[in-house]
């Protein structure tokens, strides 16, 4: 069965301030959308609400992930039922190795599947790590380093998408992956999104600019504009935006708040 | 602390006497020249005050009137214990697979022990310290507590000196470097008051790898502990000495640790504190020859109701001399730590390069840390770092990892864990790294000792 994510009528506040005010959008297993808008429309708020970072409220609305309510799934239950989100801003964790890390992911799933797994061995995962870090030309040592700590922009980038290739998901949402990424690096990690591609994975690229999607080609285009989607088209709505900017935006859908 | 009220008529000092020195000493059968030591000890021990929380800054966010000196004032009494009862873990070694030697104390007794002859016949002395006064006199005379801990040091040193119940005495002859490590164990099963020694002699170019794991059986009655450690590490030499403490719960310790470290001398120093009620520890290095180097390595997780209050001190009284503490810790529940440090100089010490640093993760709201690091530097070609830091078990990196699809236990464990990284980086064995993550994993899930 195809998995599908579905986004209802959403709204959400944080610290009371609505900034989500009835999304709706839903994304099917083998499809890849892309999300864009200006900085400050919540695209943002949207990832990590689907994700369940408990800094922000869901106020009304629902999200649906395989039919099942995901509100009321915990952020680890999230995740093991098969979404993942690549962060904009990856935080630091001293102490915490990469592979350490992934390998305790991997675990609990297994151990969520079946309670008497002993979870994967040392050397399936270290083959597992190994291939998945040659396809993003990434150097073995960053299995041994501290997450997050000490990576350039682009490292971090790259050890999102790592997570991503050894997770598999069903559903990935990119949040600003492109953000910050020299031309080599964004090529690197679209490179690494686009082998993931398949019938078995549906990808939300959340973007500012269209310059990702040269590399990862959308089939669906939104476009978020204060809290709302407003506008969904095709791939050359990208094109649209890179050539027209915001603007027309702005003038059609208002500037004030409502 | 259990309690801040005094109990009736209940003491507030030890309850000792100069006869139970004398019975003592006369039970050992120790020989003249120490019962005069011990006696001297005494004089100074009861000129002392009582330390309280107006004795300074030492003793001011320590209270340790909880103590029933009524109660814990019996010596081990000469009983018969067997290594039988000592848990099976503590007899496996820590570092390395093979051992140069290991001995195993039970309620202040040997008894078990094992030296390679090798060892022996290099003329390295591994025994308890009260058959080495007994055998080598020179040696142990010239060093017990007269050079490092010394009995004015302090009420509980004082103490210590007159009336120290056991020890374990390593000396390392010029020269000989001691490749297998050796393994220690102070294991008590009897509530009352001991009094345990550490003394390790390293002679010039000397070398040597030593654990000490300081445990109790879980017991009601309140214990005393009441130690004193003295590492000599002279000229050249080189010390790596690793002390694990996990007393009982009823346990309150006191215990006054202090290095020395010749020209050129090279001491690595790994504490780990787990266990007790309470616990005042000074910890110093004394950087006494030139080129001489102490790391001091500290770890730390208070729960419940624990205090743990650590002193420490690196005194450069050399020029070029290199110190480098870190102490790590967490406290969670109703639990208190302290950690006061100084950094001193002797005048005109140049070109020293002294590093403190405090890290502390504060894991519950009832929870207080308090850290206090301290300069006192008389020379201006120096480096000196000092820092004090403090955390809380932060959202985001556990959610990260909750979004990975591992639950919430397990993330924070991770991320709590991941805090003491730093420091375990620092342990080269695996095994006591092992150790240490297991008290640590104990501590944060709520799994009592």
């Amino acid at each position: 069965m195809v998995a599908s994510l579905e986004i209802r009528n959403l709204h959400v506040s944080v610290e009371e301030k609505p900034i989500l005010r009835g999304v709706n959008l839903t994304i099917n297993q083998g499809e890849v959308h892309a999300l864009m808008g200006p900085n400050g429309s919540g695209k943002s708020t949207l990832s990590n609400v689907i994700l369940g970072n408990p800094a922000y409220e869901v106020t009304s609305g629902e999200i649906l992930f395989e039919g099942k309510n995901l509100l009321e799934m915990e952020v680890d239950e999230r995740s093991r039922a098969g979404l993942f989100l690549a962060f904009q801003y990856p935080v630091g964790i001293p102490g915490v190795t990469l592979a350490n890390f992934l390998r305790l992911a991997i675990n609990s799933r297994m151990k969520a599947k079946d309670p008497a797994s002993k979870g994967i061995s040392i050397s399936d995962f270290r083959k597992l790590m190994r291939a998945k870090m040659d396809s993003l030309s990434m150097d073995h040592s960053f299995a041994g380093r501290y997450l997050n700590e000490g990576f350039s922009g682009g490292e971090k980038k790259r050890a999102e998408i790592l997570q991503m290739a050894v997770l598999e998901p069903r559903i990935a949402i990119l949040d600003e992956t492109d953000s910050g990424l020299d031309i080599d690096a964004l090529r690197i990690v679209a490179e690494g999104v686009n082998s993931l591609r398949g019938p078995n994975l549906g990808v939300l690229v959340i973007t500012h600019y269209q310059r990702i999607l040269n590399y990862i080609k959308p089939e669906y285009v939104h476009i978020m504009y204060q809290g709302q989607i407003v506008e969904s088209g095709g791939a050359d709505m990208a094109l649209h935006l890179e050539a027209a900017g915001y603007d027309w935006v702005r003038e059609k859908f208002g500037t004030a708040t409502p | 602390m259990t309690t801040t009220t005094r109990r009736g008529n209940a003491p507030v000092a030890p309850l000792y006497t100069r006869a139970d020195i004398e019975r003592m000493s006369n039970a050992n059968n120790e020989p003249r020249w120490l019962l005069e030591s011990r006696l001297a000890a005494w004089e100074i021990y009861e000129e002392l005050p009582m330390p309280n929380r107006d004795s300074g800054e030492a003793w001011r966010r320590t209270d340790y009137r909880g103590i029933r000196w009524d109660q814990v004032n019996h010596l081990p009494n000469g009983g018969q214990p067997s290594i039988q009862s000592v848990p099976a873990p503590m007899l496996e070694p820590l570092i390395g697979e093979e051992q140069g030697g290991t001995l195993v104390f039970v309620d202040g007794k040997l008894v078990s022990v094992q030296i390679s002859d090798v060892l022996t016949a290099q003329g390295v002395v591994f025994t308890d310290l009260g058959t080495a006064c007994r055998d080598h006199e020179a040696i142990v005379r010239s060093n017990l507590m007269t050079k490092a801990v010394k009995p004015s040091d302090g009420k509980f040193a004082a103490l210590h000196a007159a009336l120290w119940t056991h020890g374990l005495f390593l000396y390392v002859p010029r020269n000989v470097v001691i490749e297998l490590p050796l393994h220690v164990v102070m294991y008590n099963t009897e509530a009352g008051s001991t009094l345990g020694h550490v003394l390790i002699v390293l002679d010039e170019g000397a070398q040597a790898t030593l654990l000490v794991d300081f445990q109790s059986a879980t017991r009601d009655e309140q214990t005393v502990s009441i130690g004193a450690t003295e590492l000599l590490v002279g000229n050249a030499a080189n010390l790596r000495y690793v002390a694990l403490q996990d007393w009982n719960r009823t346990t309150y310790e006191f215990n006054h640790q202090r290095g020395r470290i010749g020209i050129d001398g090279q001491l690595d120093w790994i504490i780990g504190t787990m266990g007790g009620q309470f616990v005042k520890n000074f910890i110093e290095v004394e950087l006494d020859g030139q080129g001489a180097n102490g790391r001091v390595s500290g770890m730390f997780f208070a729960d419940h109701e624990q205090l743990f209050d650590h002193d420490t001190q690196q005194s450069h009284n050399a020029p070029l001399t290199v110190s480098d503490l870190l102490f790590k810790g967490a406290a969670k529940d109703e639990s208190r730590s302290v950690w006061q440090g100084m950094i001193k100089s002797l005048p005109n010490m140049q070109k020293i390069d002294g590093f403190q640093a405090s890290r502390n993760l504060v894991l519950s709201e009832d929870a207080r840390m308090d850290a206090i690091p301290g300069l006192e530097i008389e020379a201006d070609d120096v480096r000196c770092t000092h820092a004090a830091t403090f955390g809380t078990l932060e959202e985001q990196p556990v959610f990260y990892l909750m979004s990975r699809g591992i639950p919430r236990p397990e993330a924070e464990l991770m991320v709590t864990e991941g805090f003491f990284e730093e420091l375990l980086d620092r342990v080269p064995f695996e095994r006591v790294r092992d150790r240490l993550r297991a008290s640590l994993e104990a501590k944060i899930v709520g799994r009592d000792a």
